[in-house]
């Protein structure tokens, strides 16, 4: 039987969203569909599957997005969806721990990639905010405030990132 | 050419080298890691998608053709992939030797500091 659930995790919650979608399966629900803020789950064995996010380079039907997805299959994980450039993996618990990344470095890139895809957005909310609000009109205003907020929203998100990225930079100093 | 003296190579790429000394396939390189460390050393398959890539631009090692799967790629270190391994041993000899003649020498003891 299929089960849909309507959540909201924002992108700098990825690896939040990843705990839950393991939660989901540890109770049996795995998840077979993503949507935006929509995750289809399919019920099984309990804590089959455990997930990981990650924001790919290019688009998943990019070629050399189809050969990193080719070699995560070859070791085992499985794509269940994508939205935009976001990818949902999982792979079977029984052939054990699951991470896509296991050095600081890689870690670093890919949160860097995620600070990327926010800043040029940012940029765009904040400037068409601020020339929204400039205008004499009631409605250029309230477009104004509703792009300043979601420029402040991702401001919020980058700096969430950043927070992240300092820890690992600061492990990288001993570490790799 | 690339610069074999460098500084250190990471876990990841030294392994992967030593494992590629035949050739193998990603996933194989993965459980041939594990094993050899017994078990400390688990790539992920990001890492290590992201070091193969950066050792084919390096020329260190080679793609080859899979024989039994054409969908696996198999990988093969290079004279240049060799020469970067062997000169890491030796920097981590180093290392290990003067790890080991400093502690010997000294009477540090653990919780008398």
């Amino acid at each position: 039987m299929k089960k849909t659930i309507v959540k909201l995790y924002w992108a700098w919650q990825f690896d939040k969203e990843e705990k839950w979608l393991n939660e989901c399966s540890a109770k049996g629900l795995h998840l077979c569909d993503v949507g935006v803020f929509r995750y289809t789950f399919e019920e099984g064995t309990p804590g089959a599957y455990s997930h990981k996010l990650e924001l790919l380079e290019n688009w998943p039907t990019h070629p050399e997005s189809v050969a990193y997805i080719r070699f995560l299959e070859d070791t085992g994980v499985e794509m269940v969806g994508s939205i935009l450039r976001w990818v949902y993996f999982r792979k079977k618990t029984v052939d054990g721990p699951f991470d896509l990344f296991s050095d600081l470095d890689s870690r670093i890139k890919h949160l860097n990639r995620i600070i990327f895809l926010f800043l040029p957005i940012m940029f765009l909310e904040f400037s068409a905010g601020l020339s929204n609000l400039l205008m004499h009109n009631s409605s250029n205003r309230f477009v104004g405030v509703l792009a300043l907020s979601v420029g402040c929203l991702l401001a919020y998100g980058s700096y969430v990132i950043h927070k992240k990225k300092q820890k690992l930079k600061k492990e990288r100093m001993i570490y790799e | 050419m690339s610069d074999l003296s460098s500084g250190a190579l990471t876990e990841a790429v030294y392994y992967i080298l030593l494992s590629l000394i035949e050739p193998c396939h990603g996933y194989g390189i993965m459980q041939h890691v594990e094993k050899l460390s017994n078990g400390r050393v688990r790539l992920a398959a990001g890492t290590l998608y992201g070091a193969i890539n950066s050792l084919l631009e390096k020329n260190w090692v080679k793609a080859l053709d899979n024989p039994s799967d054409s969908r696996k790629k198999d990988y093969q270190i290079t004279d240049l992939g060799y020469r970067a391994l062997n000169s890491e041993i030796n920097r981590l000899k180093e290392l290990y030797d003067n790890g080991l003649s400093i502690i010997k020498e000294t009477k540090y003891e653990e919780n008398n500091s």
